[in-house]
């Protein structure tokens, strides 16, 4: 009961109800009495705390009225976003639609092109174009095949898969033990995939992952003629790259590998795409897959498409995504992926750089 | 729209904040919102963070102008964007996710020790509301009635069926007692 005397005391002392000579009597049982002193001091801070709540929750109260106000209008443009995934899934569906259409584009002779452009006039869709090569001639095939046959003749090498590829993309080993990265686009519709490196030895493959959203793929290569491969030079980094850094790729865009090089030009992609970075680069159909590897020798990107209006805006999927899909994989198929640890890229001339990445890279052919 | 308002202008809103004053609120949402949703958009957020984000820099800087002894030193505008910025990379960071990738060309000034500021309190105020949970009915909606929605003690009688104000009163002090002790005792716990 005392202690509610007190309680009240304190607080009409602190809402100023007390009068005045009571006031002056309270003030000196403070000052005499250090236990009551205390008290008054917690009990002080008590109700502060409790004012406190007070005005924030009518402070959220009106911020939610505001929000909801502002919601019935549509100034939360977002509402549809619910999630970035959903944003970026739908953004990639409708790369993918561009992606078929490009392919058909390609593909197809001259007496659809007509319905093709006027497609994209109408609607204004095809902007960017994946970096597959799927203009694949017959007389090129012819030459492979003529190649092919000539290197049988000559050399005990592992035995050269006869079909005949109407695509060509880049991989890049990220495992010595046979697993390669490229891009979903590049395998998703292939029924066959092979996998060439630098010397010619060429291995069947399959994807063992793919991802639409993120444009990745892994592949394994399945071939028993595949021994091992150790050293792979690069290593892939946590953290973003930075704005400016000179890049640099190999790729496949002929049949024989070429060296291109760069500088990361924005963080995100193709509109505000944040799984990807921009990078102005001369790349051609072919090329799609390829790694983009900074001076350092680190793999920062995997080269995915291009913007078909524009000269070098060219789109690489961070490389940070891989983590993810090697968490997937390890998931799902209880495969464990490891990742090299080791650079052996750093500090050395593009001209050895180049050397040693060259053969870690692979063409990717299939039908 | 586009902030471009004075210096009196924002020390207005400000103000109004500090009063709040839900046309204040909206004003403030309309002229900054966006900037500040693209800047967690870009770097790993949703909508949602960006609408909490934005929730939490409101109530710090309402704290702020209710102190009566804080002085913007720079636009509101560019105050909003560095604490939201702050709070947003903090939470990056105890999420242990990706690095802040972008930044936005948007001018920011250093809020580092306001927020740490915050965060005591924030701790504080989460203290207090678990006690408030924990010491159940009728405390809880009595002392919320009186402390929190402020009503007077003859109004809390007639709504809780006390038969007057006094012995609503003598309750409210033995609630307020109970509150105190879980409060505080957390409150040493956490020290």
């Amino acid at each position: 009961m005392e202690e509610n005397l007190l309680l009240d005391a304190i607080e009409r002392y602190r809402n100023g109800e007390m009068p005045e000579q009571e006031k002056i009597l309270f003030e000196e049982l403070r000052k005499n009495n250090s236990d009551i002193d205390q008290k008054v001091a917690e009990h002080s801070f008590f109700l502060s705390e409790l004012n406190r709540m007070s005005e924030i929750k009518s402070l959220k109260h009106n911020l939610d009225k505001v929000e909801s106000k502002l919601l019935n209008e549509g100034f939360f443009t977002g509402r549809p976003e619910k999630t970035k995934s959903k944003v970026i899934y739908l953004w990639n569906r409708y790369r993918r639609t561009i992606a078929v259409a490009a392919a058909i584009a390609g593909v197809v002779s001259l007496s659809t092109a007509t319905v093709i452009s006027k497609y994209t006039e109408n609607k204004k869709v095809a902007v960017i174009t994946p970096l597959v090569d799927n203009k694949l001639n017959q007389f090129e095939n012819k030459l492979n095949q003529i190649e092919h046959k000539l290197n049988d003749a000559t050399t005990s090498a592992p035995v050269k898969p006869k079909f005949e590829a109407n695509f060509r993309a880049t991989a890049f080993l990220v495992d010595g033990n046979g697993y390669l990265i490229t891009n979903a686009h590049v395998v998703d519709k292939a029924k066959n995939l092979i996998v060439e490196n630098i010397k010619g030895d060429q291995f069947y493959a399959k994807a063992i992952y793919s991802n639409d959203t993120t444009d990745l793929a892994i592949l394994k290569i399945t071939d028993t003629s595949f021994n091992k491969v150790t050293g792979l030079p690069y290593t892939f980094p946590k953290t973003s790259a930075e704005l400016a850094e000179p890049i640099f790729t190999l790729g496949y865009p002929r049949e024989e590998v070429v060296y291109g090089e760069g500088y990361l030009s924005a963080k995100s992609g193709y509109y505000g795409d944040t799984t990807s970075y921009q990078i102005s680069i001369s790349v051609n159909p072919g090329n799609s897959g390829g790694p983009v590897i900074n001076k350092e020798g680190e793999v920062i990107g995997i080269i995915s498409s291009r913007e078909t209006n524009a000269d070098g805006v060219v789109f690489a999927i961070k490389s940070t995504n891989i983590y993810a899909a090697l968490r997937e994989i390890r998931k799902e198929d209880n495969i464990n992926i490891k990742l090299p640890t080791v650079n052996s890229l750093k500090g050395t001339s593009r001209v050895k750089q180049i050397k040693k990445l060259e053969d870690f890279v692979y063409k990717v052919k299939g039908n | 729209m586009t902030g471009l308002k004075t210096y009196d202008q924002d020390n207005d809103l400000l103000e109004a904040l500090a009063a709040n004053d839900a046309n204040a609120i909206e004003t403030i949402y309309r002229d900054n919102y966006s900037a500040i949703k693209a800047f967690i958009i870009k770097n790993n957020g949703y909508t949602d963070d960006a609408r909490d984000i934005f929730q939490e820099a409101m109530i710090i800087i309402f704290e702020k102008a209710k102190s009566g002894s804080f002085v913007l030193s720079c636009r509101l505008q560019t105050y909003l964007y560095s604490v939201c910025r702050r709070l947003w990379l903090k939470r990056l960071q105890n999420q242990h996710r990706f690095n802040p990738s972008f930044e936005l060309n948007h001018e920011i000034v250093p809020v580092e020790d306001e927020l740490e500021l915050h965060e005591q309190k924030e701790a504080e105020f989460r203290l207090l509301e678990n006690a408030m949970q924990r010491i159940g009915e009728p405390c809880k909606s009595l002392l919320e009635a009186f402390y929190i929605e402020k009503k007077s003690m003859p109004e809390i009688a007639d709504l809780f069926r006390y038969t007057n104000a006094d012995n609503a009163k003598t309750q409210k002090y033995k609630c307020l007692v109970r509150l105190k002790k879980i409060f505080f005792e957390q409150y040493k716990d956490k020290d």
